[in-house]
C-alpha cells in the first residue's frame, strides 16, 4: 500500500469511526425532512387559527361582500359598534384588529386606519391593501359602467414557456426549476467547502501542535502528508453526503407511506387554488410543466457537474486551509488568514441572485471562469446552459487552480509545520514560500 | 554541510564521519544546530551546500526506512489506539501490515507493555507515551537510530529499561546518534562524541580519544608524609590535609612524564593511601571548549 493511500486511510477512518460523524449522519436527513416538513405542519396549524379583523365602514361605500371569508385566515366582520368601544375589543385582545374607514370619497381614499394590539404582519398589511384597493376598483368601474362579466372576459392568463435552443435540438426549461436546482448546488459547494476545508485545517493544526508531525515526515514528504489529508477528509465528506442521500430518500419512502402524500399535496394545492377558483385549469397546466421541466433537465450531466466542482473547490481551499492550518499554532492564529480565503467564497454566494438574473451576463461568465468562484457560479448557471467553451474553459481554469494552491500550500506547509512559536504574518509566509527548505 | 537560513547560518562546514555500531553523542548548546543537522539526515529539510552518504550511497528517498528518528518534540494521535498507531507508523516505514503486527508484539514483549494494544494513547501517561515512541522509532529495524533526548519524561527505571534496549540494539549492528545535554548518560554510553557551537564542529572523535586530548596530568594523591625532593618536575595544586592526619594533594606533572615516572617516585618518598589521574568529563570539556569559543 503506499504511503499516501496509508494516510487517506487513516484519515478517513479515524474521522468516520467518530461519534459526531454518525450523530451528523443520522440528524442530516431529519433536519432535511423537517425543513420540508415543518412549513406544512405549520401552515396546517395556522388554519384553524384565524384572526378576526373587525370593519367599520363610516363611508358606506363597502359591500357586504366584502365581509367573506378571506382563505388567509382571516375573517371580516361588519361591525356597527361605536369606534372607541370597538378599540376596547382589540386593546384588551378580544378581537384581533379594527379596520375604521372613515367618511371617503372614492377618489380620494385618505385616513383609512388599521387599529391592533400589536403590529401587524406585512403579508396581512398588504392583503388587507390589496382587498381595499380590489374593492375600491369595482367601484370606480362600476361608477364607470363596466360590470363584472365584461371584466371577467377582458382578463387573461399568459404563462410563458420557454425553450432551449441547444445542440441537442429544442428543449424546454422552466427558469424556476433551473434557479432551485441552482440554489441548490451553490449552497452545497458552499457549505462543503467551509465544513470540510475547516476540518482540514483543523487535523493539520492538530499534527502539528501535539507534535506528531515530525516524526511523519520522517517517514513521507510533507507534500505527500498534506495531500492524504486533504483527500481523506475529502472521502469522509463525499461518504457524509452519499449516506445523507440513501438515508433523505429512504426516510421520505417510509414517511409518505405512512402519511399518504396525496393528503399533503391536495392541502397544499387547495390552499392555493382557494385564491383564484377560476384558475384551476391553468393551475394543473403549470402542474404539468413543471413536471415537463424537471424532466428536461438533464439530471445526469448536471450531477456529474456539481461532483466536479464540488472536488475541484474543495480541493483548491482545501490546499489553503491546509496552509493556513500549517502557519497557526491556535485557531486565534488562522483568523489574520481565514478572510482573504473566504472572501472569494461569500462573494459568489453574495452575487447569486446577479447571476441568475442574468444567468449568461458578464459578471456571471468571469465568476464562472475565476477558479476561486467558479464552483458555486457555475452551479448557479449550470441548469440554465452554458455554451461548451465556457464550461470548457472554466474547468480548465478550476483544475489550473487547484493545481498552483495546491503548489502554494505545499510550500508554506512545508517549512510551517515546523515552525513554533513564531510569529506568522503575509511577509513570513512570501519567505517561507520562496524558501529552499 | 551547509545550511543557512534569512537571517543566521545553521550549519557551516559540517563534516561528521560516524562508524558502524558506534553511539555517536552529537553535543552542542541550545540552539547550536544540532536539530538542523538531524532533520536533514532525516530528509525532512534539504541542506544548502554538501551531501550525506551512509552505507556507501547517496542518501536518496529510498533510505527513510534506514533511518529510525525520535525526535526531541514529539507527539502522537491522541484518539488513536496504541496498537493501530503503531501499525500505522511502521506501515509509513515500509513494513507489511503482518510484519509490522509481529514485531510491535514483540517489542511488547520486551518493554513490558504486553496488552496494551487496545488502550487509547489519550489514556497513557507520558511516559507510557514514550515507550510507545521508541518502539514506533525502531520498531522496522533501521540501521541507523536517531534518538533526540530519549530519555526525557522516563523515571529511573523506564530510563534504564531503554538504555539497556539502545545498548543492545548497538550490539545487535545498529548505529545510534544520541543527542542529548545529559552528560552522563553520554559519559555512560557514547563509544563516540561531536561537538557543535554556533552552527560549526569544535570537537570530534572516540570518546577515549577526546578525553586524551584534554588530560591535564593532573593527579588527585592522598599520602602520609610531606612531598618532598621528588625528582621529576611537577607543580602542587593543591594541598589539604584530611581527619586522620593524611594528606590530599593535587599536583600536576610535566607532559613528558607517565603516570608511573610519578607513581615510582611518590613510593620513594611518601606512603601512598590512594592515586588517579584527573581525567576531565564530557561535561567539562563541554563547557571549557563552549565558553572558550
Amino acid at each position: 500500500m503506499s504511503k499516501v493511500s496509508l494516510i487517506i486511510k487513516r484519515e478517513y477512518l479515524t474521522r468516520v469511526r467518530k461519534k459526531s460523524f454518525v450523530i451528523m449522519t443520522l440528524l442530516g436527513p431529519l433536519l432535511f425532512a423537517a425543513i420540508v416538513i415543518a412549513p406544512v405542519w405549520l401552515t396546517s396549524m395556522d388554519s384553524g387559527d384565524t384572526k378576526v379583523i373587525m370593519v367599520i365602514d363610516q363611508s358606506g361605500l363597502l359591500s357586504e361582500e366584502f365581509a367573506e371569508a378571506d382563505p388567509v385566515g382571516i375573517d371580516y366582520q361588519m361591525v356597527n359598534a361605536p369606534v372607541e368601544m370597538a378599540k376596547a375589543q382589540v386593546s384588551e385582545g378580544e378581537q384581533f384588529a379594527l379596520l375604521l374607514i372613515p367618511e371617503i370619497q372614492l377618489d380620494r381614499p385618505d385616513g383609512i386606519t388599521l387599529f391592533s394590539e400589536s403590529s401587524p404582519s406585512l403579508s396581512v398589511v398588504k392583503g388587507i391593501e390589496n382587498k381595499l384597493q380590489k374593492e375600491l376598483r369595482e367601484l370606480k368601474l362600476v361608477r364607470s359602467n363596466i360590470n363584472r362579466e365584461m371584466l371577467d372576459r377582458l382578463e387573461t392568463s399568459i404563462d410563458l414557456q420557454t425553450i432551449n435552443l441547444t445542440e441537442a435540438g429544442e428543449q424546454q426549461g422552466s427558469a424556476g426549476v433551473a434557479s432551485v436546482a441552482g440554489y441548490i448546488g451553490a449552497f452545497l459547494i458552499y457549505t462543503f467547502i467551509f465544513l470540510y476545508g475547516a476540518q482540514v485545517m483543523r487535523g493539520v493544526m492538530e499534527e502539528k501542535s501535539n507534535r506528531i508531525v515530525e516524526v511523519v515526515i520522517s517517514s513521507v514528504r510533507p507534500f505527500q502528508l498534506m495531500m492524504g489529508k486533504i483527500i481523506g477528509v475529502a472521502s469522509v465528506g463525499l461518504t457524509q453526503f452519499l449516506l445523507w442521500i440513501l438515508l433523505t430518500v429512504g426516510l421520505a419512502t417510509v414517511f409518505l407511506q405512512g402519511f399518504s402524500p396525496e393528503d399533503l399535496v391536495k392541502q397544499r394545492t387547495e390552499q392555493i387554488t382557494q385564491n383564484m377558483p377560476e384558475a384551476d385549469v391553468a393551475q394543473a397546466e403549470m402542474a404539468l410543466n413543471v413536471q415537463e421541466a424537471l424532466s428536461s433537465v438533464d439530471f445526469t450531466s448536471f450531477i456529474l457537474t456539481f461532483l466536479f466542482y464540488f472536488l475541484g473547490g474543495y480541493l483548491l481551499y482545501g490546499a489553503l486551509f491546509a496552509a493556513v492550518g500549517s502557519a497557526s499554532d491556535s485557531s486565534t492564529d488562522t483568523q489574520q488568514f481565514m478572510l482573504p480565503i473566504s472572501a472569494p467564497l461569500i462573494l459568489s454566494i453574495v452575487t447569486l441572485g446577479a447571476v441568475l438574473n442574468e444567468p449568461n451576463g458578464t459578471l456571471a461568465f468571469w465568476m464562472s471562469i475565476i477558479p476561486f468562484t467558479s464552483p458555486v457560479t457555475m452551479m448557479m448557471r449550470v441548469p440554465f446552459g452554458i455554451p461548451g467553451w465556457q464550461m470548457a474553459l472554466s474547468m480548465v481554469s478550476l483544475v489550473g487552480g487547484f493545481v498552483f494552491t495546491t503548489w502554494i500550500a505545499g510550500r508554506i506547509y512545508r517549512v510551517g509545520i515546523l515552525m513554533h512559536g513564531t510569529k506568522v504574518n503575509y511577509k513570513v509566509l512570501g519567505k517561507w514560500l520562496f524558501s529552499n527548505q | 554541510m551547509y545550511k543557512r537560513y534569512a537571517k543566521h547560518e545553521a550549519l557551516r562546514d559540517i563534516s561528521i564521519n560516524i562508524p558502524k555500531q558506534s553511539i555517536f553523542g552529537l553535543l552542542g548548546p541550545n540552539g547550536a544546530g544540532k536539530t538542523t543537522l538531524i532533520r536533514i539526515i532525516n530528509q525532512i529539510i534539504n541542506a544548502d551546500e554538501g551531501e550525506i552518504l551512509i552505507k556507501g550511497e547517496r542518501l536518496r528517498q529510498k533510505h527513510i526506512s534506514d533511518i529510525g528518528y525520535l525526535p526531541e518534540e514529539r507527539g502522537l494521535y491522541p484518539k488513536m489506539k496504541v496498537g493501530e498507531h503503531l501499525l500505522y507508523l511502521s506501515q509509513l516505514k515500509g513494513l507489511s501490515r503482518h510484519e509490522a503486527f509481529d514485531r510491535i508484539n514483540n517489542w511488547f514483549e520486551r518493554l513490558e507493555i504486553s496488552g496494551w494494544s487496545e488502550k487509547k494513547i489519550e489514556d497513557l501517561s507520558k511516559g507510557m507515551q514514550q515507550k510507545i515512541q521508541f518502539i514506533a522509532t525502531v520498531v522496522h529495524e533501521p540501521d541507523l537510530i536517531i534518538l533526540d533526548e530519549p530519555f526525557s519524561g522516563f523515571d529511573p527505571i523506564n530510563a534504564n529499561l531503554i538504555k539497556d534496549e539502545i545498548l543492545k540494539l548497538r550490539d545487535s549492528g545498529k548505529t545510534i546518534i544520541f543527542s542529548t545535554h545529559r552528560m552522563e548518560s553520554v559519559e555512560e554510553m557514547c563509544t563516540h562524541v561531536a561537538l557543535i557551537n554556533k552552527s560549526e564542529k569544535i570537537l570530534d572523535g572516540t570518546k577515549s580519544e577526546i578525553k586524551d586530548r584534554y588530560r591535564s596530568h593532573t593527579f588527585d594523591i592522598v599520602h602520609s608524609g610531606r612531598l618532598n625532593g621528588l625528582n621529576i618536575p611537577y607543580e602542587l595544586l593543591h594541598e589539604r590535609t584530611l581527619e586522620n592526619q593524611n594528606i590530599a594533594s593535587t599536583l600536576r606533572i610535566d607532559q613528558a612524564y607517565t603516570p608511573n615516572n610519578l607513581l615510582g617516585e611518590l613510593i620513594q618518598h611518601v606512603e601512598v593511601h590512594a592515586f588517579q589521574e584527573k581525567i576531565p568529563s564530557i561535561n567539562e570539556i563541554f563547557i571549557k571548549e563552549v565558553q572558550e569559543n
